[in-house]
């Protein structure tokens, strides 16, 4: 919900800058490791956003592949979940490197 | 230039005033210049006596208006505008000013996180009897609701602030903002922060404190750790507490501390009971020793400043 009231903020402010009567569309950066469940994020927006500039939007939510770097291997590898182990050697030493973004990367508004 | 398309407008003029060619119904083409005056209506000027026609508008049809104030055929006015900024900024900006003035106080800050029922309020109560008198200590208090944590905290005698989050789950760093200054924490004093008993949110909301130390007891699952793997990643502790039922529990404490070690290999681990006080001396000299540390930083802070004032004084002596 705080996530959702976070979106929201940004995306009034910005609105608001542009002189924007009404936002059509959000679009957040979601990284695969960053544990938010889109579904949630998606019901709270809606809850969130009613009767503000942003009520009814469309939200897209674009999910950021995980990947992470091994000590071990010294090189980029998939993660699939955070602190999971890398696919190359099995060791957990992995620092997650993509993956853990929340981020609003653009609103659409008119 | 326009905007929309990126055409040179306006370079075919005749006299001032624009031509173009346009096809009528009834399929006769010709060419004609025409003024302008924009003000909803139009006359055309024609060069021959057939079809005179004007055009006025009955209503404005304004197409500059729109926020993009230009008009693209099958394109509404909206527009795409980025923002590319971190959900979590405003957080993380609050959080922020708490550690800058932490950090000009030489305030060592705590934040204490782990789910309900491990044991922190007890554990709390433990390190204020042990600690009190050798520094001045403030503690926030974050629960949902009631102010029972910090009656039970006040009843040490050190000042407590209870926050109640109504629905939210966590404490973030405009409450400890406003925490801070109702408290008004002395220099070079300990600042603990109880979050609401949570292992899930609390891990993404920096509140400005140094450290996160996270609670977890015997009576839950050797597994929790990597159930919710994100609150022992933003840890720097982790106080395995009520270590004194370990004879009474299948919990295996080396399995434990494995576990919290795969999701954060750089962990301090200390094993405690907060009833019977096993172990709270390592964790109290951990407290102590960051303590110091921050009070050397201060100091360290303050001496640079004091060397500096003093060096630009002999220069301007000098002069």
């Amino acid at each position: 919900m705080s996530l959702a009231e976070g979106v929201l903020q940004l995306v009034e402010e910005t609105a608001r800058r542009e002189q924007a009567h009404r936002v059509k569309l959000v679009v957040l950066e979601i990284g695969q490791l960053a544990s938010v469940e889109a579904e949630a994020l998606r019901f709270c927006f809606e809850a969130v956003s009613r009767d503000s500039m942003a009520q009814g939007a469309a939200l897209e939510i674009v999910s950021v592949p995980g990947s992470g770097w091994c000590m071990l291997c010294a090189d980029t590898v998939p993660m699939q979940e955070r602190y999971g182990v890398c696919p190359t050697c099995g060791s957990y030493g992995l620092t997650a490197t993509t993956g853990m973004e929340m981020r609003v990367r653009e609103i659409e508004i008119e | 230039m326009c905007t929309v398309c990126g055409c040179g407008a306006g370079e075919t003029k005749i006299d001032g005033a624009h031509e173009h060619t346009h096809v009528h119904e009834d399929g006769t083409v010709h060419s004609h210049a025409h003024d302008h005056v924009h003000d909803g209506q139009h006359t055309h000027a024609h060069g021959d006596d057939h079809h005179h026609h004007e055009h006025r508008g009955a209503h404005d049809l304004d197409y500059g208006s729109g926020p993009a104030h230009a008009h693209v055929p099958g394109l509404s006015q909206a527009r795409m505008v980025q923002i590319e900024q971190d959900i979590l900024a405003k957080n993380n900006g609050y959080a922020m000013a708490n550690r800058q003035h932490f950090d000009a106080h030489g305030i060592f800050a705590l934040n204490l996180v782990s789910s309900p029922g491990s044991g922190k309020t007890t554990l709390l109560v433990k390190t204020i009897e042990l600690l009190k008198g050798t520094v001045a200590i403030n503690v926030v208090e974050g629960d949902q609701q009631t102010a029972n944590d910090a009656e039970r905290i006040r009843a040490t005698g050190v000042q407590a602030l209870q926050i109640n989050t109504g629905k939210g789950c966590h404490l973030d760093g405009h409450m400890v903002g406003h925490a801070v200054q109702r408290l008004q924490p002395a220099d070079e004093s300990l600042f603990l922060i109880e979050n609401v008993g949570n292992l899930v949110c609390p891990a993404a909301f920096d509140l400005g404190e140094h450290h996160k130390v996270a609670i977890l007891s015997v009576t839950e699952g050797e597994d929790k750790q990597l159930k919710y793997p994100d609150m022992f990643a933003a840890a720097d502790v982790m106080l395995l507490n009520k270590c004194d039922l370990l004879p009474y529990l299948e919990f295996d404490p080396d399995l434990a501390e494995a576990n919290a070690r795969r999701v954060n290999p750089h962990l301090t681990i200390i094993r405690v009971s907060a009833s019977n006080g096993d172990g709270l001396r390592a964790w109290v000299r951990w407290i102590q020793s960051g303590l110091e540390a921050q009070c050397a930083r201060r100091a360290a802070s303050v001496d640079a400043l004091k060397r500096r004032v003093a060096e630009l004084e002999r220069q301007l002596a000098e002069k």
